[in-house]
């Protein structure tokens, strides 16, 4: 007997349905205190769970920020740390090269201003002598008069006209010879002069660039200082700063895959010569992953070229070697990268021939004339050039990559906390969302059995008010 | 330490064997051109895909040419064969030389009596298997008419021919005097080729433009 025949109560399918939802209409009556606790205590469980888990997600948010911003702190400190240093030593060199020797700057400066000073004293005009001629005028002016028309006295001052010509003729021959002598004598001031200027300019220019390093020494100051406080600003200031490098680092990188593969492709197929065409390792072609492994080496030199001039700061190890291993290491690491270049060149040129011969094949097999291109060497050098370059190219790889290693951390650091926000907010979202449908389940339940619940609250009415009926008749009768 | 080495070279060793490559990359192509009376004058064109073949073919890829004759199940009939030196300056010479011995044949070929496509299959299965190649591929380059000796039998089912990973190409399939007539036999011969590969898993295609050999092989 199949399960849907002993559902079969009446032949009337339409009256076996009835009966069965009443069944069941009053079967969930009966169970409607527990059904809805059921429900809710479900919904509860997934909401609380969903809190706690958002809780969580927003204390990990916290302690990831709280430890990026130690991070970004801390890395922000050491970089203005370094940049302060370098003013240091900057204004030191400035100080010790152009300062050190003020002393004697100071005392030529004094030497030239004595020199100015004495020839300009005499250069100075000497007041003429009185001239003597005046009073012995005077004096015959006061001699009575004889009568004669004083003939004696005329004959006195036309002497005297005569010796007074003569000496103005002597005495101003004399003071042109003066004025000529402190003329040549200002005019020798004149180099000194310029030498002042110079030597004055000299030191102002010297105090200019120093004035304009102590006001970028004050702007770290202020940097580091607001650092040291660690003020919402520096973070913001450190963050937008490890965002625009981990961008810019990112692009420059990409410029260097780009040549990373120019340079793959120049040594690939010479490659197929050496180590054969035809050989693979795991799906690659021998001749490709040699050539690939080549690169490698040589970014990984010229990490270690760039480590040792402590251009860069990846590995700590090489940084803290005494200079001497130090030394020894970047020309070790120079020594392999001109070998590699060397050798790239090489092959750039065993490239260039083994080109010319597939090309010569080709076009035996098509039937034409085997034609030498024109200036074929030009392709040949440019390549060769390119694979010795090249190598060095991508030494400098290292700078790059070391700022996107550092700014990743921080650009990581920011996107998790950003995901562990998210994460809270969808936790608590959908926590909120089961719990109201918890309660709309429940008010659905309720709305299914309304027959039932209509009837009870019918009788329940009904009982309290015969209940108040009777009281009110007591009262009544009392 | 001695122990930590040799758990390292160990371990390195391991590690190669596991990048190994075992599954070979290399193609091989066999190639069968029909000599028979009716079909010899076709022959300058099968010399345009064998140069075309050399050009495309790398380093380590096998090449073998060979003729459709009477009976073709034999090595004399290979006329060319050579798997291509791992370095492309040298595999270059080798396709020169084979270039010449393939012109050479051409203009010096005799016209066969009868047609035997089977025998010159199945020594083609037998090359492709002894070089291991992982592309494999029959090239026949003839009317697809078979024309045995009275009294020579190429039972396939008795032989077992397993042609799985097999691509067979028919090229350059010319339409006989009788195919006119009745165009029927045409596409009934063609259908019964494309059969017997497929029975036996290969792969069946058949190529009248010529030009459209290069996507082919690409594939």
């Amino acid at each position: 007997m199949a399960f849907t025949e002993l559902l079969n109560v009446t032949d009337s399918s339409s009256l076996n349905f009835l009966i069965w939802f009443m069944v069941i209409v009053c079967m969930l009556y009966f169970a409607r205190k527990f059904a809805h606790e059921a429900i809710l205590s479900f919904c509860k469980i997934f909401r609380n769970g969903l809190r706690l888990m958002a809780k969580s997600a927003l204390l990990a948010e916290k302690k990831v920020s709280e430890r990026n911003r130690e991070v970004i702190l801390t890395t922000g400190k050491e970089a203005v740390e370094k940049m302060l240093e370098r003013e240091f030593h900057r204004v030191n060199a400035v100080v010790q090269r152009d300062l050190s020797g003020f002393p004697v700057l100071k005392r030529a400066l004094f030497d030239q201003i004595s020199r100015i000073d004495e020839d300009y004293m005499q250069s100075s005009e000497l007041p003429p002598p009185p001239p003597e001629w005046v009073e012995a005028v005077e004096a015959i002016a006061k001699l009575p008069y004889d009568g004669n028309g004083n003939k004696a006295v005329a004959n006195i001052l036309n002497e005297i006209h005569k010796s007074t010509l003569s000496q103005y003729k002597n005495a101003m021959e004399e003071y042109r010879k003066a004025v000529g002598a402190h003329h040549s004598a200002l005019n020798r001031l004149m180099p000194y002069w310029r030498k002042l200027t110079q030597t004055l300019g000299e030191v102002g220019k010297t105090i200019t660039g120093l004035q304009e390093r102590s006001v970028q020494i004050d702007k770290q100051m202020d940097k580091y200082e607001e650092i040291l406080s660690k003020t919402d600003k520096a973070e913001r200031m450190l963050t937008s700063s490890s965002i625009t490098q981990f961008f810019i680092s990112g692009l420059v990188l990409l410029i260097a895959v780009g040549g990373a593969i120019v340079n793959f492709n120049l040594i690939a197929l010479p490659m197929s010569e050496m180590v054969g065409g035809g050989s693979y390792i795991g799906g690659f072609k021998t001749s490709n992953v040699v050539a690939m492994i080549i690169i490698m080496v040589e970014v990984a030199m010229g990490l270690y070229l760039m480590e040792s001039l402590r251009i860069t700061r990846l590995f700590p190890i090489i940084g803290q070697m005494d200079d001497k291993m130090r030394t020894r290491m970047i020309w070790i690491t120079f020594g392999i990268l001109l070998i590699l270049a060397c050798i790239e060149s090489s092959l750039a040129l065993m490239r260039d021939t083994i080109a010319l011969n597939n090309q010569a094949l080709l076009q035996t097999l098509s039937g034409e004339d085997v034609l030498q291109p024109a200036n074929a060497w030009i392709p040949m050098v440019g390549q060769m050039v390119m694979g010795f370059i090249l190598p060095f190219v991508l030494t400098f790889v290292a700078i790059p990559l070391e700022s996107f290693v550092q700014s990743f951390r921080t650009v990581l650091g920011v996107l998790s906390t950003l995901l562990l926000r998210i994460l809270a907010f969808l936790m608590r979202l959908v926590g909120n969302i089961i719990f109201n449908l918890g309660c709309f389940t429940v008010n659905l339940y309720d709305v299914i059995i309304f027959p039932p619940l209509y009837l009870e609250n019918y009788i329940t009415s009904t009982k309290q008010n015969m209940v108040q009926n009777k009281r009110k008749e007591k009262e009544a009768v009392k | 330490m001695k122990k930590n080495l040799i758990l390292i070279i160990f371990a390195v060793f391991i590690c190669a064997n596991g990048c190994a490559d075992t599954k070979s990359h290399s193609t091989a192509v066999y190639m069968l051109m029909d000599t028979s009376g009716t079909y010899k004058k076709q022959l300058t064109q099968a010399k345009a895909i064998i140069n075309y073949l050399l050009g495309t073919l790398q380093s380590g890829d096998s090449l073998a040419v060979a003729r459709i004759d009477s009976s073709s199940f034999s090595e004399k009939d290979i006329i060319a064969k050579m798997t291509f030196d791992q370095r492309p300056s040298a595999a270059n010479k080798q396709k020169l030389m084979f270039k010449k011995t393939v012109e050479d044949f051409i203009m010096n070929v005799q016209g066969s009596s009868h047609t035997d496509i089977t025998g010159g299959i199945l020594q083609a299965v037998e090359y492709i298997e002894e070089t291991g190649a992982g592309k494999k591929s029959i090239l026949i380059f003839s009317d697809m008419e078979e024309d045995l000796v009275k009294g020579h039998t190429r039972d396939l089912d008795k032989i077992n021919l397993n042609l799985t990973d097999y691509r067979v190409v028919a090229l350059n399939v010319i339409k006989l005097g009788s195919d006119q007539i009745d165009p029927a036999k045409y596409y009934d011969r063609l259908a019964v080729w494309e059969n017997r590969v497929k029975e036996r898993g290969g792969a069946w295609e058949k190529l009248g433009d010529l030009k459209r050999l290069e996507s082919l092989m690409a594939n």
